[in-house]
Formats: structure tokens, C-alpha cells, sequence
């Protein structure tokens, strides 16, 4: 684990996308369904997943995204990104989404549909 | 990152709960760009305005937070969805979504921001001394400040720079810094560039580059072009700096952006050959831009609806300087305090396509409102579009 954003543990089912993810333009706030389709998770729901991707792009208010998510019941249980961005790493702290920056080989390693359990208190995480 | 004893109260605390969240996101922006310390900023520019863009729950945060919180240094807003002043030429907007919106503006007004709703605070102020810290949300005033205003900010937030209002502060991170590595060179390849081609410049460059991009092949583009480049680069990734350069970095890595390059990113963005509305101000328009404006439209009229966006500051000055007239007489409906992005006066039952000269725009119109996008020059829009 290289870096904790934001402190937490969880333990899910991972959804990996290996496109940045603009969350203001790209994610359905009330359902967590991606719906840009040049995304290799189109119409794929990030509720409850620990979601694997490298980072954030485009609008700020996608931070807002991220709340409103978390707000709707909708959020990822968890985040990893390769790059912390200042949206999704405002995002996840103010709707308390644990979050991690990992190494490319890390990310590498995580696979899609897999489970695990990340405690960044112990700094681990098992896939 | 290290923070003084004042800060590491706030962030447990101690000084109540609206500070204690503002710190929260400091701290988590401040780790995510391995800030050592906060820095004093003078103003920050904020997003989240839109009821569209933040929903229910947004609306209810800003409602709670505008309770206490109150910004400690210059702060002005982003648009809203909508222009009080039209709602009633605009039958499909429901109430609710009125009265939303003007909770979500009156929580920024009590918390004491300037009332500005545009995405081109560089179009209403004069901007400060060069190199002065602030903290911009708006991906494109961002990349503005930094590119051609000689001001300091990272690409933030909505969050982040809510926090900076509210504290005064920012982490001391990538841009904000003097030293950045060597940055990548897009060599534009494109003669004669509309600012529909700077848009596409903007959108292939926020792609391809990192936090900062050198660009060669370019003379003196016009405010116009330079604000289409903003707004395309914020829209596409994370980058928050360009910088034109005569002569290439020799460590620069080198990019091409010709022919090949341009028809991707059109390809991917204009999805039809003509609108059922055009939309003109994403960014909104500048008093320059509005000037041209009523020049091209001289004797002309709009065949189709056309909505233009502009700050309301800036439709005010139009107005004295008499540039509105020409453009209204042409059929051309002025909105101010919204934007072509997200905006709800967009109706999707009756509208099919988008005309429209902005990149930054037809991304929103398109994965957000829903809508197809014709994309075109604003020579070609008057072209084609007016009689």
C-alpha cells in the first residue's frame, strides 16, 4: 500500500476499470451506473464495490458526485487509485470512503470481480 | 504534511464542525498531492452550484454547512442551472427544481461569496499581482489563471476549494510550487485554427498530458480560441497548465496534435450534422467576444433558437457599450448566471441535437444532458444557421 488518503477499512467485491473515470460526466449519481460508454465499465454499478481505477478527470463537482453517491447509498465501500486527484481525494473524504494510492504493479495485480479487504490502519490489503 | 497547532486543533475539532470538515479535506488534498504544509490563498473560485450537478444532497450539505460557515477571503461562484430572470420563457422547468436551485444559491450568498455565477471569473475582475496564491475549482478559469493570468492553483475541487474559502488556505502542492519537471510538448500541426480546433487542442492535450503541457505551432491565438483551449483541456484530464512555447524543450517529450489527431476527438464528440438549437458560452462569453458577436450579426437574423451565455456582469457592460441590441434584434436570446453545461433549459423532449462551437460543452451535452452535439466554428454557426 503506497499511500492512505483518506482512513478505513472495508472488505468487497472489486470493480476494476482501466479508464480514468470522470465522475461529474460519466457516473449516474443516484444509481452508481457508469454511462459513458467508451468506459470498459459501462453500464456497470459501482455501489458497494471497492472500486479499482487510476484516477479522476475532468469537472471538480465531480467531488460532489462522490457525495451525493455516498448520500444515495449508491458509493463505492471503497477506492484505489494509481494517482490521487484532488476531486475524487476531496470526494472520498468529506463522504468518508476509505481511499488508497497504489503502485502500478499493485494495481496490476488487482483483479476484476475478486474479493478484498483493505485496513489502512495495518497498511494491508488482501486480495 | 505538517500542520501548525491552530490547524491540527481545527482538524480535531476544536473550533467546531465546519472548520473540522474544511480541515478533513485539506488534509486528504494535502496527502493526495504530498503537500508539506498549507499556504495563505487570496481568493478561491468555487463549483457546485448547478442543482443539476449536486442534486438533493449537495443542495442539503450547502444548506447545513451555510448555517456556520462563512468564507474568510475573496470568493465567487460557478453558474447556476438556470437565469431567474427567463424562467418563464422556459415552461419545462419544474418548480422543484427552481426552488432548489435558489436554496443552493442563497447557501452560497449567507456564506458571504460575491454573487457571481460565471465560469469566467477572469472575464469579470482584474486579476491579482502576478504569482498570488489562489484556489480555483472551475477547471477552466483554473488552467486560465495559471496559463494566462500568471496566478497560482491547482486544478481543485469543488471541496477543496470550498475549504480554502472557508479557511483561507490550500495544501502546498504541484503547481502552486516553482519547480516542475520538464512538462510534454503538443506541437500543433493545424493551419489557420478555428477556436473550435483550440477547443479540440485543449481536449486531445488534457488527455495526453500530465499536470502541466508545453504547446509549439501556435501565434497569439485570440481570447476567444484561448478560452475554447481552457475549456477543452479542463474538460478531458487532470491537467491544469499550458504554456505556448517558440522553440521546443530538447528533453520534451514530443506530442503531434494534426489531421489525424483532430478528426479522433471531433469523431468522438459531434455526433450529428445539424441542431435544433444552438448554444454559444461554454465558457460563458466575454465583452470582447459579445462585441464580435453583434458585428457577425449584422443584418442577420437566427433561423432556430439560439441561447448565449454570459456572466451577468458582463451582460450588464454589453448592454451600456450597446452590444446586446444587434444580437437580440437577431433573435438571439441573452442567459446569464447558467452555462450550456448541464443547464436544464435545454428541453430534451423536444430537442434532439446541439449546435454548438464548444468542446467543453459538447462533452456535457452529450454524457450529461443527453443530447446529440453538431459541432461547429461560430463563423459557420453564423453561416449557415442565420439568414
Amino acid at each position: 500500500m503506497s499511500k492512505v488518503i483518506v482512513q478505513g477499512n472495508a472488505q468487497g467485491k472489486v470493480l476494476k476499470s482501466t479508464n480514468p473515470i470522470n465522475f461529474l460526466g460519466a457516473v449516474d449519481k443516484k444509481t452508481g451506473i457508469i454511462r459513458d460508454k467508451k468506459y470498459d465499465i459501462f453500464e456497470k454499478s459501482m455501489k458497494d464495490t471497492v472500486l479499482v481505477f487510476p484516477h479522476g478527470i475532468g469537472s471538480s463537482v465531480g467531488a460532489y458526485t462522490i457525495y451525493s453517491l455516498k448520500s444515495n447509498q449508491s458509493a463505492p465501500i471503497a477506492m484505489i487509485c494509481t494517482k490521487a486527484d484532488l476531486t475524487v481525494a476531496s470526494g472520498c473524504a468529506l463522504a468518508n470512503i476509505p481511499m488508497i494510492v497504489v503502485s502500478n504493479e499493485e494495481f496490476d495485480s488487482i483483479q476484476d470481480g475478486n474479493q478484498i479487504t483493505i485496513d489502512t490502519k495495518s497498511e494491508k490489503i488482501f486480495n | 504534511m505538517e500542520l501548525t497547532s491552530e490547524e491540527k486543533d481545527a482538524l480535531n475539532g476544536k473550533h467546531g464542525e465546519t472548520l473540522q470538515i474544511a480541515y478533513r479535506i485539506l488534509v486528504a488534498t494535502g496527502e493526495a498531492t504530498d503537500a508539506e504544509k498549507l499556504i495563505p490563498i487570496k481568493w478561491a473560485h468555487l463549483s457546485g452550484v448547478n442543482y443539476n450537478t449536486i442534486g438533493d444532497s449537495g443542495e442539503q450539505f450547502l444548506r447545513e454547512l451555510s448555517k456556520d460557515a462563512r468564507v474568510k477571503v475573496k470568493a465567487t461562484v460557478n453558474p447556476m442551472g438556470i437565469d431567474f430572470d427567463h424562467i418563464s420563457e422556459f415552461n419545462h422547468i419544474d418548480d422543484e427544481f427552481v426552488k432548489k436551485q435558489a436554496s443552493i444559491r442563497d447557501s452560497y450568498i449567507r456564506m458571504g461569496v460575491e454573487p457571481t455565477f460565471s465560469c469566467t471569473p477572469y472575464d469579470i475582475f482584474d486579476l491579482p499581482e502576478k504569482n498570488t496564491q489562489v484556489s480555483f475549482a472551475e477547471s477552466n478559469a483554473a488552467i486560465f489563471a495559471n496559463s494566462l493570468g500568471g496566478l497560482k492553483t491547482n486544478k481543485e475541487s469543488a471541496f477543496s476549494a470550498l475549504a480554502s474559502a472557508i479557511t483561507g488556505k490550500s495544501p502546498y502542492s504541484d503547481l502552486r510550487k516553482e519547480n516542475i519537471a520538464t512538462p510534454m510538448t503538443i506541437r500543433m500541426k493545424m493551419d489557420n485554427p478555428s477556436e473550435l480546433d483550440f477547443g479540440m487542442l485543449g481536449f486531445f492535450a488534457g488527455k495526453v498530458g500530465d499536470t502541466s503541457v508545453n504547446i509549439s505551432g501556435v501565434s497569439q491565438p485570440n481570447r476567444r480560441s484561448c478560452k475554447a483551449l481552457c475549456g477543452g483541456m479542463g474538460t478531458s484530464g487532470t491537467c491544469a497548465k499550458f504554456q505556448f512555447v517558440d522553440n521546443e524543450d530538447e528533453k520534451s517529450e514530443k506530442v503531434d496534435f494534426g489531421k489525424e489527431e483532430m478528426n479522433e476527438v471531433f469523431d468522438e464528440l459531434n455526433t450529428a450534422e445539424k441542431g435544433d438549437v444552438i448554444t454559444l458560452g461554454s465558457p460563458q462569453l466575454g465583452l470582447e467576444e459579445l462585441s464580435d458577436l453583434s458585428k457577425m450579426l449584422k443584418g442577420k437574423s437566427f433561423q432556430k433558437r439560439c441561447m448565449i451565455f454570459c456572466s451577468r456582469a458582463v451582460q450588464e457592460q454589453a448592454r451600456t457599450l450597446d452590444y446586446i441590441n444587434e444580437i437580440e434584434r437577431a433573435g438571439g436570446e441573452i442567459l446569464s448566471d447558467c452555462c450550456t453545461c448541464l443547464t436544464p433549459l435545454i428541453d430534451t423532449n423536444e430537442t434532439d441535437a446541439v449546435t454548438t462551437n464548444s468542446i467543453k460543452g459538447a462533452y456535457y451535452l452529450k454524457n450529461s444532458t443527453g443530447v446529440d452535439v453538431n459541432l461547429k466554428p461560430l463563423s459557420k454557426i453564423i453561416e449557415d444557421e442565420t439568414k
